[in-house]
């Protein structure tokens, strides 16, 4: 990079660890995207309003579009690259596509991030409590039912265990 | 028909879904904006030595650096500079383009370029624009765009109306003269902003000769034709490629940022990306906004006698798609009703704003908000069920309302009755509590031109070129399903090749609601093509006549067995090779000789309830009613109805671009407020009604607009019933709907 400081991090990457070299002002989602070619990691409003660009850090959902790369040093960042196991997709996954849960599919890497984020903590959450969870990320093609009905959906599935 | 999952559902969930701003080049450089500072002003010097000191800069591309080529593009009117020639029209407007080898290299650039401005008085709005002593905004000759759009002009102009419509028959002024009743209502309908949560972004390359651009458009054909001009080129040495689109609802038809990457590749040699964030954006096209009043005459039964309509739209610094959106909105606000004397005089006038352009229902939602709250004031003051005076004055199946125009293809009547079964229209609720509907038809299709090709490959695999995008629509599978049906191959064999000038026949448009009706119909002629091809080959390869010959359901029969299409090919060629193609057309002519080519069906409505000390109002429900002929695939299909009806809830409820003098306010998604999670009812009904009354595939016809169209005003009338006075403008803001319950002006 050019003509800007830069600072070294360690940050793990969907389990991976990785050594980057990056400059202080990059955000997390330029490197996912520009750095390691995570395009699933998407940026619309830049302003921590719109969802899409969600990823976990340490379990936590962040907007990638305004937390500097900096400070994913020593921390586990999760997209949704890294969310399936091979071929298998994860059960949130599968319920976004039987459940006709995306159009454009723009906002729904961010969708299936922040819905992970809830049934991580809670299994068996109720309807509005998902609404409730969801509220911070826009959907323009959809309105939303069938996002909800996707989560109730892998929240079963998941409790389920394995099929 | 039962619903298979989406063909790009697995990408989209696992985020390998390729969208245009994914794609890089290897050398490639990154640009930023210098945008305009001033709504109307003459351009003095813009200094931008500063800026290419700066370490990683490697160019600044202003309008004068444009005069080799031809610096304007516009598909109706070339009117929009790429780069600020001279003069600039509205706060925003890209004024020059940096380009560095880092993104951050290049907004730190912007930020030192100088630019010095000679300001001139600007117009704000239409009626500032429409005064007598107001600045024009536009005094050249721009010559002509798309010729098939012959209503436009382009010689030099005396005012700010950008495009004028006058439409009339029969004698509306006699007619509302013995008019038992005359009800005249006024309305407007906000400046809103599309968004594609994709903003506009575009990768350009010159390379082999060639123009290569990967964008976000809905259009790659239309985005080809305007850069082969600004360039010179032959149309067969652009290609423009569409990717997955996230997202289009019409704010990516036409050119947007194309040239702008086009223009930096061609300077600096070297491949372009402009990338927009949402405030970019909305800073380079809005939807417009509209004042509508409508005069309807009735007599005592209810019966429509005459409706004389005036709009104005604010269509912004240039033309983009402006004519036509006036043009449709003029075709689609007088209602889908018989009626014998109609007068239409429209006026799209350009203002220092964003320039607008299409944006979902096209018209039609700022035209019918006027239209169908007319109705319900009429009834009202009729005293006949609002429903009712709509059943009375309804179009029949196969009856005109517009002279010269396709007969009505739909029974609005039967989709009226579905709509109100959904809302509970009986039970109108309690106190504070309201049901709104509306019905609405739209010219739509736009102009019936499509091409496909299908191809059968040796190992009996399919693979369909079309020149249509999936921008979540979800074309790519409805199409895949047609010719799945017509050759009966199964879908897992069936591959689509989408938006590619070089490599996929020529598709006019992706909008319109067309795709599944028009490009459909291409498909699905290419594949009888195809079928007539495999019975013409099985014959010279294994003997018998024709008519002893039928290729259907995925194998070729005849006198000596069966063989299946695969086979057919190997043979045919030897071995495991060659591949038999077949093209379809979609012309005006025949069936699709009479516009437009279908009428979008437009029936939806809610309940709401309105706090009464608060004024917000919360929705109940949600009905939608999609009379689409077929539903080809009644998941997607519902989940466009619904999307449609959201975003239409969005401009009814929240949504509203706002200049405060020469300054857009609120360009970020903090201030603009389009609908989330919580706001949706919990109730929400999706009808559909198949009566095979289309032209497209199976009796299809077009959907996934048309829900938006009445929601405005189906929205304006519960909330008007739910406070007892009617509203006259949307949003429906909390502090809007409080001060209409305590009578104050809206």
């Amino acid at each position: 990079m050019i003509g800007v400081d830069t600072v070294e991090i360690a940050p793990v990457i969907n389990d991976r660890e990785m050594l980057l070299s990056v400059p202080v002002r990059m955000t997390l989602a330029e490197m996912l995207r520009d750095r390691l070619d995570l395009f699933g990691v998407k940026l619309s409003c830049e302003m921590q309003v719109c969802g899409v660009c969600t990823v976990l850090v340490d379990g936590q959902p962040v907007s990638s579009c305004t937390f500097l790369a900096a400070d994913s040093d020593g921390r586990r960042v999760s997209t949704i690259e890294g969310l399936a196991e091979g071929e298998q997709l994860h059960p949130l996954q599968q319920a976004f596509v039987d459940h006709f849960a995306l159009q454009c599919g723009f906002c729904t890497p961010g969708f299936i991030m922040m819905a992970k984020h809830l049934l991580d903590r809670t299994p068996d959450p109720g309807r509005d409590e998902i609404v409730e969870h969801l509220d911070g990320n826009l959907c323009r093609c959809t309105g939303y039912a069938p996002i909800v009905e996707a989560v109730l959906d892998a929240a079963e599935r998941l409790r389920a265990g394995p099929s | 028909m039962i619903s298979p999952p989406r063909l790009d559902a697995a990408p989209k969930v696992t985020g390998k879904a390729r969208y245009a701003v994914d794609f890089r080049a290897r050398g490639m450089l990154f640009a930023a904006l210098v945008r305009s500072e001033r709504a109307h002003a003459v351009l003095g010097d813009i200094d931008v030595s500063r800026a290419l000191q700066l370490t990683g800069v490697v160019a600044v591309v202003t309008g004068d650096d444009l005069s080799p080529l031809f610096p304007r593009y516009g598909h109706i009117i070339p009117d929009h500079p790429i780069l600020a020639l001279g003069k600039v029209r509205y706060m925003g407007e890209p004024v020059a383009l940096v380009l560095a080898e880092d993104r951050y290299a290049a907004w730190d650039g912007a930020e030192l370029v100088e630019v010095s401005y000679r300001e001139l008085p600007a117009v704000m709005d239409p009626e500032q624009a429409l005064a007598d002593d107001a600045p024009l905004l536009h005094d050249e000759d721009y010559g002509m765009g798309d010729r098939s759009f012959e209503e436009a002009h382009s010689e030099p102009r005396s005012d700010n109306v950008c495009h004028r419509v006058e439409l009339s028959w029969g004698d509306v002024d006699g007619a509302l003269s013995r008019a038992d009743l005359v009800v005249e209502t006024c309305t407007s309908y906000p400046m809103l902003y599309g968004y594609a949560m994709e903003p506009y972004n575009a990768l350009a390359d010159f390379e082999d000769g060639y123009l290569k651009v990967i964008t976000t458009a809905q259009h790659p054909f239309m985005v080809r034709d305007d850069l082969a001009r600004v360039f010179s080129l032959p149309l067969s040495h652009v290609r423009v490629t569409s990717p997955y689109v996230g997202g289009g609802y019409g704010t990516k038809s036409y050119t947007k940022v194309e040239p702008l990457a086009a223009v930096g590749a061609w300077y600096t040699g070297r491949p372009v990306k402009v990338e927009f964030d949402a405030t970019g954006a909305m800073l380079t096209t809005r939807a417009d906004s509209a004042r509508v009043t409508i005069r309807s005459g009735f007599d005592s039964d209810g019966r429509l006698l005459a409706r004389d309509v005036n709009l104005t739209l604010d269509t912004g610094a240039y033309a983009d798609n402006g004519p036509l959106v006036l043009s449709k909105a003029s075709n689609r606000s007088f209602g889908p009703y018989r009626n014998h004397n109609v007068r239409v005089r429209g006026r799209a006038v350009y203002t220092n704003t964003v320039p607008s352009s299409s944006y979902r229902g096209f018209g039609a939602p700022q035209v019918s908000l006027a239209s169908e709250l007319n109705m319900d004031q009429a009834a009202q003051q009729l005293g006949i069920d609002p429903a009712q005076l709509r059943r009375r004055n309804l179009i029949p199946p196969g009856e005109r309302h517009y002279p010269g125009k396709r007969p009505m293809d739909a029974d609005l009547a039967a989709d009226l009755d579905l709509l109100l079964e959904g809302l509970g229209w009986e039970d109108p609720g309690g106190k504070h509590q309201g049901i709104g509907f509306g019905v609405t038809a739209s010219d739509a299709g736009a102009y019936p031109v499509s091409t496909a090709a299908v191809k059968i490959l040796p190992d009996g695999s399919v693979l369909v070129a079309t020149g249509s995008s999936e921008m979540g629509q979800g074309s790519r599978t409805a199409l895949a399903v047609i010719a799945s049906r017509e050759l009966g191959v199964p879908l897992e064999k069936v591959a689509i090749a989408q938006s590619d000038t070089h490599s996929t026949p020529y598709e006019r448009t992706s909008g319109a609601s067309r795709t599944t009706t028009l490009t459909g119909l291409a498909i699905q002629r290419a594949c009888s093509e195809l079928l007539s091809r495999l019975e013409v080959v099985a014959a010279e390869l294994r003997g018998g006549e024709l008519t002893e010959i039928k290729a259907a359901e995925g194998m070729v029969v005849g006198p000596w067995g069966d063989v299946s299409f695969g086979e057919v090919v190997r043979e045919w060629f030897g071995g495991n090779l060659g591949e038999l193609a077949a093209t379809g057309v979609v012309r005006r002519v025949g069936e699709l000789q009479e516009l437009p080519p279908f009428w979008e069906i437009g029936v939806s409505g809610v309940k709401v309830s309105v706090d009464p000390d608060t004024g917000q109002v919360s929705l109940l429900r949600l009905v939608t009613v999609a009379d689409v002929g077929h539903a080809v695939h009644p998941e997607m299909l519902k989940g466009q109805d619904v999307g449609a009806a959201t975003q239409g809830l969005g401009a009814a409820l929240f949504e509203e671009l706002i200049y405060d003098g020469p300054q857009l306010v609120n360009p970020n998604l903090v201030e603009y407020r389009v609908p989330r999670a919580k706001d949706m009812p919990p109730e929400i009904v999706a009808i559909v009604a198949e009566r095979g009354d289309g032209v497209g595939p199976y009796g299809a016809k077009g959907g996934g607009e048309g829900t938006l169209n009445p929601i405005g005003g189906a929205t304006a009338a519960a909330v008007g019933r739910a406070v007892g006075r009617w509203p006259d403008r949307l949003p429906l803001t909390p502090e809007r709907v409080w001060r209409m319950m305590r009578g104050e002006e809206n």
